[in-house]
């Protein structure tokens, strides 16, 4: 079996309003940063997972992302996966 | 009410479950029964209540990890057969994250956790759900919730249009839904998800009683 470690990146569709992000990014301005044209937040999800290989793997992680990690209706997925 | 049970269900973090038995046992007479969340079977009651609440924290989504629970896989012969299902606030959120109803509830607008009493407008009393306003189209029901804003995208809004699938809409707009929606049903009209609390406005003594007729209505076959 091989290990693996994948890091799933959530985010809200594009064309969903994101207001953490619109108030954090308010924030950031009051902070004196400038120049930010957009700031808007997602998650980021860790899994360590053992698999035959990585095709089985990213069947499993895009299962869970599909079902789970994401509601597809108003977010996006993406993942980077690494072998341990 | 002859021996109709309806089924309030609890999960870990749900907190209407017990407003939800007292307005049906105390002000409708209707007999209810709690169903914990790992129970699959639904055989002795004859409709169901998705109450309000936190189920597991909101963790990841709010609704997204309950939509995993037996009682809820075990949920869809239970549609299927007919049988009524209401999904209060929380209930809402689970109903759309386990794909009974379409779109989603995200973070309110204005990232308040708004509780307040709100006007709605009837737009459709589909599956009987709100047939008491013949006289009055509009009702007012008390909102407590962070995350309500509905969210779909065009295609399905127009779907719910065309098929008159929204029960209820925001006479002002408390969270930033689209279309101002607080409450649909699917197309057969024996599911209803909506933010408002039917349950916390059953007593005159309590604010209301236009939450009544939609808990009442439970009972219709």
């Amino acid at each position: 079996m091989d290990q693996f470690a994948v890091k799933v990146f959530v985010r809200l569709r594009p064309s969903v309003l994101d207001p953490a992000g619109e108030a954090t990014k308010s924030a950031s301005i009051k902070l004196g940063a400038e120049g930010i044209k957009s700031l808007r937040i997602g998650k980021m999800i860790e899994v360590k997972i053992e698999g035959n290989g990585e095709n089985e793997v990213r069947e499993k992680i895009d299962l869970l992302c599909d079902r789970l990690f994401a509601n597809t209706v108003i977010e996006d997925y993406e993942y980077s996966l690494e072998k341990l | 009410m002859d021996n109709f049970t309806v089924g309030v269900v609890v999960f870990p973090g749900s907190n209407c479950d017990r407003d939800v038995s007292w307005a049906l046992e105390g002000c409708l007479d209707i007999r209810t029964k709690y169903l914990w969340h790992e129970s699959s079977d639904l055989s002795d009651v004859d409709a169901i209540v998705l109450p309000g609440g936190f189920s597991y924290g909101d963790y990841l989504r709010c609704g997204a990890i309950a939509r995993f629970s037996p009682l809820i896989n075990a949920l869809d012969e239970f549609v299927k057969s007919g049988k009524r299902v209401l999904g209060i606030c929380n209930g809402f959120q689970i109903l759309t994250e386990s794909g009974f109803l379409p779109g989603a509830l995200t973070a309110n607008k204005n990232l308040n956790f708004i509780c307040d009493d709100v006007e709605l407008d009837i737009v459709s009393s589909k599956g009987g759900w709100f047939n008491n306003v013949d006289e009055k189209q509009t009702i007012k029901l008390p909102i407590a919730h962070g995350e309500g804003r509905y969210h779909c995208d065009s295609d399905t809004l127009k779907k719910l249009v065309d098929k008159e699938l929204i029960a209820l809409r925001y006479k002002n707009n408390p969270n930033g839904s689209s279309f101002d929606i607080a409450g649909i049903t699917n197309e057969k009209g024996n599911v209803l998800g909506l933010m408002p609390h039917p349950e916390r406005a059953c007593d005159e003594t309590i604010g209301g009683t236009d939450g009544l007729f939609t808990l009442k209505s439970l009972i219709l076959k």
